[in-house]
């Protein structure tokens, strides 16, 4: 065996070193060392998110007889991945350290930089036995991250509501790929890609239709999304933000490359018309049940299903530019909702309150908490100076680049017009913070600086990314 | 009588959709979660029929089905825990009462 292709693996590598520092510092350290152990963890993501940096200009390499695969897409993948773990793990800093968590912190931590590391290999593998491994290690420990309240009963229920899906969409997931090695006769992503679509049937659509339903349950697309709302909700604010962006983020990334890199070849015959059932009903009853919804978390939760509506939008274009539009929409994402989270966060460890009716009269009170709130639900939204409009500009524009297909048109025409329907829902929160008076609104409080820090990156993403064409000529030029 | 393909492709998918329709049909989360091992099991017998009955030059059915066996029972493993905790939380674990969130 050659032992110099685990060099390809330097990213993953990093993070496993990262993890065992993580990991035998909080086995190790006496109980008053131990409160470093936040601190490690961000600093060694720190490290590993600028190390993926200067990765950035890495060939396409493959590993294992090619199982594995790395290139700068995947590359810029991760690197996106990167700095949205590394805007929870700070943003966590002050709720790990809190009374009833500060005896598991280390755990936290662990389990977070362990999922990273089965996406990573979601997204990189080239072969299904890979892909299964990694999504598994994405997908249990957040199962164990989501009941990590231990004295909360909320935090079960929605662990268990969590678990259950989870597998149920995994053994989906793995009856569909049964199938397909039992037409196909390899594993192999690019193997099969050359078998598809002479061995194209019955058999096959079912089996393409089991493996979008399995990530369906994991990208929470209508009508998979019902566990989304009870978890998002029951789980800690830290872990429900870092499941809506960096765990949704990713299984999009990878269902993009099984749907392109596998059963590319039956686009039209097959998945197209899936993919577009599947994208209208997702937008249009996450924004519905969006509406009326009084928890922020849940609130939140049934947004981050229409968002991944439209993320869907990039990947039926089936074109590089989807690829490029991808990157850039869950970056965004990455940026607009970790702002949202960190706010709802901060305003949970300081006072307990979630619910939209506390947040009437915050500007008076907390006049910045709410203006990075008011900018990440414009960035949600989709208006004009924040970052938000350009990424859904672009996943419309790769939806139709080069197609002169009226169903597409009508497609986008539905996500516009649910565009108007979701401004709705996100100005009521803005509304509630500037308009509404309050009795006894949420007094004055001065969140954790580590809380502040998290905000303003997120508050610099959201203005800069917009703004700044650099980012995204990026990411054309790496997907091209 | 020759013991063909289809022999085996049949029981594994009754297999399957029984446990689908444990999973819906059944309360008890333990029963719900033994219908998740019959499906994944059944995944399982797919994966070797196939490779012995039609490639069996490779054995990447057969590696996939030793990962399979492996997942599950980490699965398992958390479920129960996860159970366990909810049950010394509530004393219960009918899903007819976990109903403490909704819609």
């Amino acid at each position: 065996m050659d032992y110099s292709q685990f060099l390809a693996l330097k990213q993953e590598i990093g993070l496993l070193i990262v993890f065992l520092l993580v990991f035998l510092y909080d086995t190790f350290a006496s109980a008053r060392a131990a409160k470093a152990v936040p601190g490690i963890a961000c600093v060694g993501m720190l490290l590993l998110t600028v190390f993926g940096f200067f990765q950035a200009s890495v060939p396409a390499t493959e590993a294992f007889a090619g199982m594995y695969f790395t290139s700068p897409v995947m590359v810029a993948i991760k690197n996106i991945l990167n700095v949205g773990v590394l805007i929870v793990l700070i943003q966590s800093v002050k709720w790990a350290n809190s009374e009833f968590t500060a005896v598991r912190r280390g755990e936290f931590y662990e389990l977070i930089l362990l999922t990273l590391l089965g996406m990573y290999f979601m997204i990189s593998s080239r072969h299904f036995l890979m892909f299964i491994i990694g999504l598994e290690t994405a997908s249990l420990p957040l199962c164990a991250l989501v009941a990590f309240d231990k004295n909360r009963y909320e935090s079960h229920e929605a662990a268990i509501k969590y678990v259950l899906t989870a597998v149920f969409s995994s053994a989906i997931l793995l009856m569909g790929l049964s199938f397909v090695y039992g037409l196909c006769g390899t594993l192999y992503y690019e193997g099969i890609y050359f078998m598809v679509s002479s061995n194209f049937g019955v058999m096959m659509a079912v089996a393409l239709a089991f493996v979008i339903a399995g990530f369906g349950f994991k990208i929470s697309l209508v009508p998979f999304h019902l566990w989304t709302a009870d978890v998002y909700q029951g789980a800690p604010t830290s872990v429900t933000s870092y499941l809506s962006v960096i765990s949704k983020g990713s299984a999009a990334f990878a269902f993009l490359v099984v749907l392109t890199q596998v059963f590319g070849a039956i686009y039209s015959q097959a998945w197209e018309w899936m993919l577009y059932a599947l994208i209208i009903l997702t937008i249009t009853v996450g924004n519905l049940f969006a509406i009326r919804q009084v928890n922020m978390k849940r609130f939140l939760a049934f947004s981050s299903i229409s968002q991944a509506g439209y993320i869907m939008l990039a990947v039926i274009g089936d074109n590089a530019m989807g690829i490029s539009a991808l990157m850039f929409y869950v970056l965004v994402y990455v940026f607009s909702n970790l702002a949202a989270f960190g706010v709802i966060g901060a305003i949970e460890n300081a006072t307990g309150k979630v619910d939209m009716t506390d947040y009437n009269g915050l500007y008076k009170t907390n006049p910045r908490l709410s203006f990075t709130m008011m900018l990440a639900m414009f960035s949600l939204a989709g208006i004009p100076p924040f970052a938000g409009f350009f990424s859904k500009f672009f996943v419309f524009t790769s939806t139709l680049n080069g197609t002169n297909s009226v169903a597409l048109y009508v497609l986008v025409l539905i996500a516009l017009i649910n565009t108007i329907i979701s401004l709705y829902y996100y100005l009521l929160v803005v509304k509630a913070m500037f308009i509404n008076d309050s009795e006894n609104p949420i007094s004055t409080f001065r969140s954790a600086c580590t809380e502040r820090l998290g905000m303003w990156i997120c508050v610099a993403g959201i203005i800069c990314l917009g703004i700044v064409s650099y980012f995204y000529d990026y990411l054309l030029t790496v997907a091209a | 009588m020759d013991i063909t393909l289809i022999w085996y492709l049949v029981p594994a998918l009754v297999m399957f959709c029984c446990g689908v329709y444990g999973f819906l049909m059944r309360r008890n989360m333990i029963a719900m979660l033994i219908s998740l091992e019959l499906m994944l099991n059944a995944v399982d017998i797919n994966f070797v029929v196939f490779n012995r009955y039609l490639y069996p030059g490779s054995m990447e059915g057969w590696m996939f089905t030793l990962f399979g066996i492996a997942i599950a029972a980490a699965e398992t493993a958390l479920a129960i825990a996860i159970i366990i905790n909810l049950f010394r939380v509530s004393k219960n674990i009918d899903v007819r009462d976990t109903t403490k969130m909704k819609y």
